[in-house]
């Protein structure tokens, strides 16, 4: 769970850099998404090890919550989670199962089209078509909601889970507020970032 | 001051339990909680109705058998105490309190409020011990020379009672802070060190042998263990069980 949700937050990151740049400069944006695309240690390595990542994390997530169920077979009348623990930490399926709904989404918009033009049209090389195939995604104000409301969600899921990888894999010592406050830093900076990437092009498209 | 109690009523493991209402009156601040439950029982027994069952022994906080989820948390809303520890004195008059056992499927309920935590003692037997010589020719475990801050530490771990406030806590009915307190507290000795990666090991697979849930560090058991344990012990258990697995 703590691995492959760190390196799931590792190419969250990556992810972020990316796309930022395709608000400052298409040209940048185009020759970066071209590389990824085309590039085979991008292509047939790390595009496999990120698919089977998100796999692992959501299956072991899901098998998780299961057992976890299962270990208290009667409920209680009344249960106080709030006295105790914050709602983030309880609530892991809830946002992780939102992030995997929209990551059905995102897969839809642009994994698809991506694969459909790569593999199965086989379209020749455009190394400029990928901002303005971009640009088009966020016209729909529909998408641009679900968007934003997801990288809420996932905001959420990390402010919990980044830190919370730490204390999994042992980590708690002096150096532990400290990574608490980066962990938390990072997990409202970097779906804020994907926020302003989907309602910047939003609001400066000119139709 | 007057209260009413709703109050879990099961007859054994295998019939299906529900709470009661009971609503009583006289009741001091300076009572304690389980005080309050006397008065109940005294009330019932003069009633000819069976009284309710709920375990109790040093009434001081040191043996943890008086497991009891008050109003949704374990040992009630104070901190750092046991359900004995706890005055009436936190309650207002006209208060409803619910009152039901610690609940994991790990914890089946024998009777009422009575709960079974043989699996504590199972995992505590897989390897909460060292192995010594004492026929005749015990060392002092003073002998040994132990760092300071390693010696409180392994103290604070062994300080846990078993009472199994953490599992109650938990909303996964995870054992993790009960298990890593007595993982720690011989993990920092010297004297625990021969038996460390066997230890965890066992520990563990026991653990998850007798269904205790997954921990997601929510940092419920902290708050509610009336010894305060710390997560730092969690943390210490992982590390162990990471390297002790890492080395085969
Ligand atoms: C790209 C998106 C995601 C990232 C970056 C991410 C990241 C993380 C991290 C760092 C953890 C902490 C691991 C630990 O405590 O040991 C975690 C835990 C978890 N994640 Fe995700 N996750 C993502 C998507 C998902 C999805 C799609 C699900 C779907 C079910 C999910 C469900 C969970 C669950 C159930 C936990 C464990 C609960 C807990 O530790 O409290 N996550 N995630
Ligand atoms: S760790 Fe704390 S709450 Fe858990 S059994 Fe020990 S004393 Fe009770
Ligand atoms: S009765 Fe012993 S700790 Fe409460």
């Amino acid at each position: 769970m703590a691995l492959s949700g760190l390196f799931l937050v590792f190419f969250l990151g990556q992810h972020a850099t990316i796309n930022l740049s395709s608000v400052i400069s298409p040209e940048t944006f185009n020759s970066w998404s071209h590389f990824m695309g085309y590039n085979p240690v991008v292509q047939y390595i790390l595009q496999p090890i990120l698919i089977a990542g998100v796999i692992v994390h959501f299956v072991m997530g899901i098998v998780l919550e299961l057992q976890n169920r299962k270990a208290r077979n009667v409920r209680y009348a009344q249960y106080k989670g709030g006295a105790n623990a914050p709602w983030v930490s309880r609530n892991m399926i809830l946002t992780g199962l939102v992030v995997l709904a929209f990551l059905g989404l995102h897969f839809y918009d642009f994994w698809v089209p991506e694969m459909a033009y790569k593999y199965i049209e086989a379209n020749p090389e455009d190394p400029t078509r990928y901002h303005h195939e971009l640009v088009e995604k966020f016209l729909s104000p529909a998408r641009v909601g679900i968007y934003v409301v997801s990288f809420v969600l996932l905001a959420l899921h990390l402010w919990h889970g980044f830190a919370s990888s730490f204390q999994s894999m042992g980590v708690n010592n002096k150096y532990s507020p400290a990574i608490r406050n980066f962990t938390r830093l990072y997990a409202i900076v970097v779906p804020l970032i994907f926020i302003f990437i989907a309602l910047y092009h939003h609001f400066n498209h000119t139709h | 001051m007057k209260l009413l109690l709703k109050i879990w009523r099961q007859k054994n493991n295998d019939s299906k339990g529900k709470l009661v209402e009971y609503p009583i009156s006289g009741i001091e601040g300076d009572m304690s909680f389980l005080e309050m439950l006397d008065v109940l029982n005294q009330e019932l027994i003069e009633k000819g109705e069976e009284p309710v069952v709920f375990d109790h022994d040093c009434r001081e906080g040191i043996c943890g058998s008086c497991s009891l989820q008050i109003n949704g948390e374990p040992h009630g809303p104070d901190r750092l105490i046991t359900t004995c520890q706890l005055h009436m004195r936190k309650f207002n008059d006209g208060d409803t309190i619910v009152i039901e056992p610690f609940r994991a499927t790990a914890f089946p309920v024998i009777k009422d409020l009575m709960i079974d935590r043989s699996a504590f003692d199972r995992i505590q037997q897989a390897g909460g011990y060292i192995s010594v010589n004492t026929s005749g020719n015990t060392v002092d475990a003073n002998a040994i020379p132990v760092e300071k801050d390693k010696a409180d530490a392994s103290f604070n771990a062994a300080t846990c009672i078993g009472c199994g406030a953490c599992v109650a806590a938990c909303k996964n009915a995870s054992a993790m802070l009960f298990t890593s307190a007595k993982v720690s507290q011989f993990a920092l000795l010297p004297q625990g060190q021969v038996e460390a990666a066997e230890r965890v090991q066992n520990m563990v697979r026991q653990m998850d042998l007798e269904g205790f849930g997954n921990c997601t560090n929510t940092g419920a058991c902290e708050v509610e263990c009336p010894k305060g344990i710390s997560l730092e012990n969690i943390a210490r258990m992982n590390r162990e069980y990471l390297t002790a697995s890492a080395r085969g």
